[in-house]
């Protein structure tokens, strides 16, 4: 019986295979696009059917100043994922905390919209269909937000505790890729809502 | 020559085990907290073992019910319970788990690695099922709360709108359903990610993309599949407990909601869904039919490229379940074309394993018995899908028997012949004992003799415009005699799973040790012990060739010079 069978050199060639967090993280995103396109067809499908009011153009206002906040909070994790490649943990914290205000300053336009259309124009999730696709597909996103602020005070709790280092920096990217892809859908969730469906 | 000693120098350690100590409670306790990736696949497979078993016995009181004329064996409402239930149980508790537990098992050892690339997701992902399963089962009592005993879902498998609606179903049995099928989608979306990591990270050296196992790849392209295919399911599914739970409008068409809308986002899982249920039966059979022909597969490029292509075209055929509902002649015209279409990749399938049988020594132990049955199984199944494809022909048969014999032909004939070979191929792998060889052949053939009764008859009786889901018919209609020969054929088959389960459960006690590599294979998981042990190889093995171990076993000779 032979050993194991070695081609001269076979063993000091490079053999370096992609990060399993980075194609994990990405199949995840492949799979959430395919559950936010389902809802975004749904909405699509039916703007302008809703048998009675009030209509998309009637109550939604075009929420610019929450969507600046959100994307830039994608600019700012940016900042934060170089910090922490080139080990300044103290700038890292400062950017991360900056994308968690930005994220929870959406969150809180997002439900002061909500509470206006609500009980101020009496629009429900069980008014018409232009009630229930659109809580459903802003409220799957704004679901994401959620989970994705969860995660976000989780590191910054860490950080807080001294226990983000710069070896960590992987495990910080591939979070931060989820975000990414949550400030992504919003582009797509607000053009829909927002510009087609207005 | 079969070669009992260890192939790989230095790829186990020698030490003997520990004494196995513990309790039967400490056992069971190490099996719940496990994160071992055997563990969590033998997991799945008792899991779909169980449910089979489960899901047969309700198909067996269907085919009791259906064998005379005017019976009453079941009610009605019984009878549209135990057909939704079987049809939801055998896609979701078993197909899938099946996937995974294959997938579990096997893709770590083919690929040289240690465990899977997430091990705790996959605890998580395998109690996300047996925790969805359990929600599902538990609609039979608490469906209609617990006075109302025996209220299980009874809105079919694919719960078409608006019967599904608060109007049509109250009760609790369509949310026990839905809400079932979002847990058990949450699992299987959490698995897909996990054989995805591990096939993509986790090879080892020296094995490139082309020179994995056509088993590993087939499992890559299905969980690929599943992560687009599984999600707008729970998408779907999400909708309709808003529509129940928050009076939402998806379906209701009252408010101006469309049911079609639910037709399309329930066959856009649908339909791939299929296909992640056969390839796992197309794995099986690109690991067994090479082995036991003695032939390294025919054409491994081609077969990666068509598995690659009947992913792609699976995701665009879903409305050829509809063309009953009214769709534009250029969306029928559309459905037609792309169904068709995939008849092309599967045929390079087709004629491969055939090519690789060709000219080769072939060995008819128990594996290749079914996986030769499913060549030819799958083929006719194939054949009648072409045939209701064709938009016409699906206006006349479509939901009668028939199209109930089409599909059956895939997951029974394909599908399950082939989980049987995986299952007698790898099984001594996996607990170092073989199965009877003999039993082997009687379930088989009981099992082929049984399929061929129940589901070649169920053509005719389709042609005769037999339709599915009525719970009795009356004795003029000249479905009788037919009828039960069916109801025979699926006892005949009921008797063969008894074997087969008979077969396995001695086997663990009493079969004949198997060594590490019983059937003189050759990919990575017959060259260590088994079963395996907790860490799989001892050092991390390093490969030239797709088949590693017949380099090993003929140094005179590598595959590595040819490939």
């Amino acid at each position: 019986m032979s050993a194991i069978p070695i081609v001269p050199g076979v063993n000091e060639q490079a053999w370096n295979l992609p990060s399993r967090g980075r194609v994990g993280m990405y199949c995840l995103i492949i799979g959430e696009s395919a559950i936010f396109t389902i809802f975004v067809v749904a909405y699509v499908f039916y703007i302008g059917k809703s048998l009675y009011g009030p209509t998309p153009e009637q109550v939604l206002d075009v929420p610019i100043f929450n969507t600046i906040c959100l994307l830039s909070s994608s600019v700012t994790i940016w900042l934060a994922e170089r910090a922490i490649e080139r080990n300044s943990i103290r700038t890292f914290g400062l950017w991360w905390a900056a994308t968690i205000v930005l994220g929870l300053v959406f969150l809180t336009g997002t439900g002061i919209e909500w509470h206006r259309l609500i009980y101020h124009d009496g629009l429900t999730i069980s008014t018409n269909l232009f009630g229930t696709t659109f809580y459903s597909l802003v409220g799957l996103h704004a679901t994401h937000v959620v989970v994705g602020l969860s995660m976000l005070l989780l590191v910054l709790i860490f950080v807080f505790t001294g226990h983000v280092r710069q070896e960590h920096s992987e495990r910080i990217q591939v979070l931060a890729l989820y975000w990414h892809f949550v400030d992504a859908v919003w582009v797509i969730v607000f053009t829909v809502v927002y510009i087609v469906g207005r | 020559m079969a070669d009992r000693t260890l192939p790989i120098d230095g790829s186990l350690d020698l030490t003997p085990p520990r004494e196995q100590e513990g309790t039967l409670l400490e056992t069971l306790h190490s099996w719940v907290i496990t994160v071992d990736h055997k563990k969590l696949g033998l997991m799945y497979m008792m899991l779909a073992i169980f449910f089979l078993l489960v899901a047969g016995a309700e198909v067996i009181c269907i085919r009791i019910q259906l064998a005379w004329p005017d019976n009453h064996f079941l009610s009605p409402q019984v009878f549209n319970r135990l057909f939704t239930m079987h049809g939801t149980t055998m896609v979701f508790l078993v197909g899938i788990p099946l996937v995974f537990g294959f997938a579990n098992y096997i893709v770590p050892l083919q690929l040289g690695a240690r465990d899977m690339a997430f091990p705790r997701l996959n605890a998580f992902s395998f109690w996300m099922t047996a925790f969805g399963a359990l929600l599902l089962y538990y609609s039979f009592i608490g469906g209609g709360g617990l006075y109302g005993l025996g209220n299980a879902p009874d809105v079919t498998w694919w719960a078409y709108a608006p019967l599904t609606a608060r109007a049509f179903s109250p009760g609790h049995a369509t949310d026990y359903w839905a809400l079932a099928l979002i847990v058990t989608g949450f699992g299987t979306l959490g698995g897909a990610i996990n054989v995805i990591a591990t096939v993509i990270s986790m090879r080892c050296r020296g094995m490139t993309l082309m020179r994995m196992p056509l088993f590993a790849w087939l499992m890559l392209v299905d969980s690929g599949l599943l992560l687009v295919t599984i999600t707008p399911l729970t998408a779907a599914q999400i909708m309709l407990v808003i529509d129940r739970y928050l009076g939402g409008r998806f379906f209701d068409t009252q408010a101006g909601g469309s049911a079609v809308l639910w037709f399309h986002f329930f066959w856009i899982f649908g339909h791939p869904e299929v296909y992640v249920l056969v390839f796992p039966a197309f794995a099986i059979a690109s690991e067994v039919i090479p082995v036991f022909s003695r032939k390294a597969i025919f054409g491994y490029p081609a077969m990666v490229a068509a598995s690659v292509g009947i992913a792609f075209v699976s995701l665009g055929v879903w409305a050829h379940h509809m063309f009953t509902v009214g769709m534009t002649s250029a969306s029928n015209t559309f459905f037609v074309l792309s169904t068709m279409l995939v008849g092309i990749p599967t045929g390079i399938k087709i004629f491969n394993w055939l090519a690789t049988m060709w000219g080769g020594k072939i060995r008819f132990a128990t594996p290749m018995l079914f996986c030769t049955a499913f060549l030819f199984q799958f083929l006719a199944a194939g054949l009648t899908g072409i045939m209701l494809s064709v938009a016409p022909w699906n206006w006349q048969l479509h939901n009668s028997y028939f199209v109930i014999a089409h599909f059956h032909y895939v997951l029974v004939g394909a599908i399950v012949f082939n989980v049987f070979a995986g299952i007698y191929y790898w099984l001594p792998k996996a607990t170092g004992r073989m199965m009877n060889e003999k039993l082997g052949k009687w379930h088989f053939w009981l099992f082929f003799i049984g399929f061929h009764i129940t589901f070649d008859t169920m053509h005719f009786v389709g042609f005769q415009g037999m339709p599915r889901w009525i719970y009795t018919y009356s004795a003029d209609r000249g479905w009788n005699h037919l009828n039960l020969v069916i109801s025979v054929g699926g006892m005949i088959q009921a008797v063969a799973v008894l074997i087969f389960a008979y077969n396995l459960i001695t086997s663990l006690f009493r079969g004949k040790i198997a060594g590490n590599d019983p059937w003189d294979a050759w990919t990575l998981e017959w060259s260590t012990s088994s079963p395996p042990p907790a860490y799989n190889f001892a050092t991390d093995p390093v490969v030239q060739s797709r088949r590693p171990l017949w380099d090993l076993k003929h140094p005179e000779d590598p595959d590595w010079r040819y490939e």
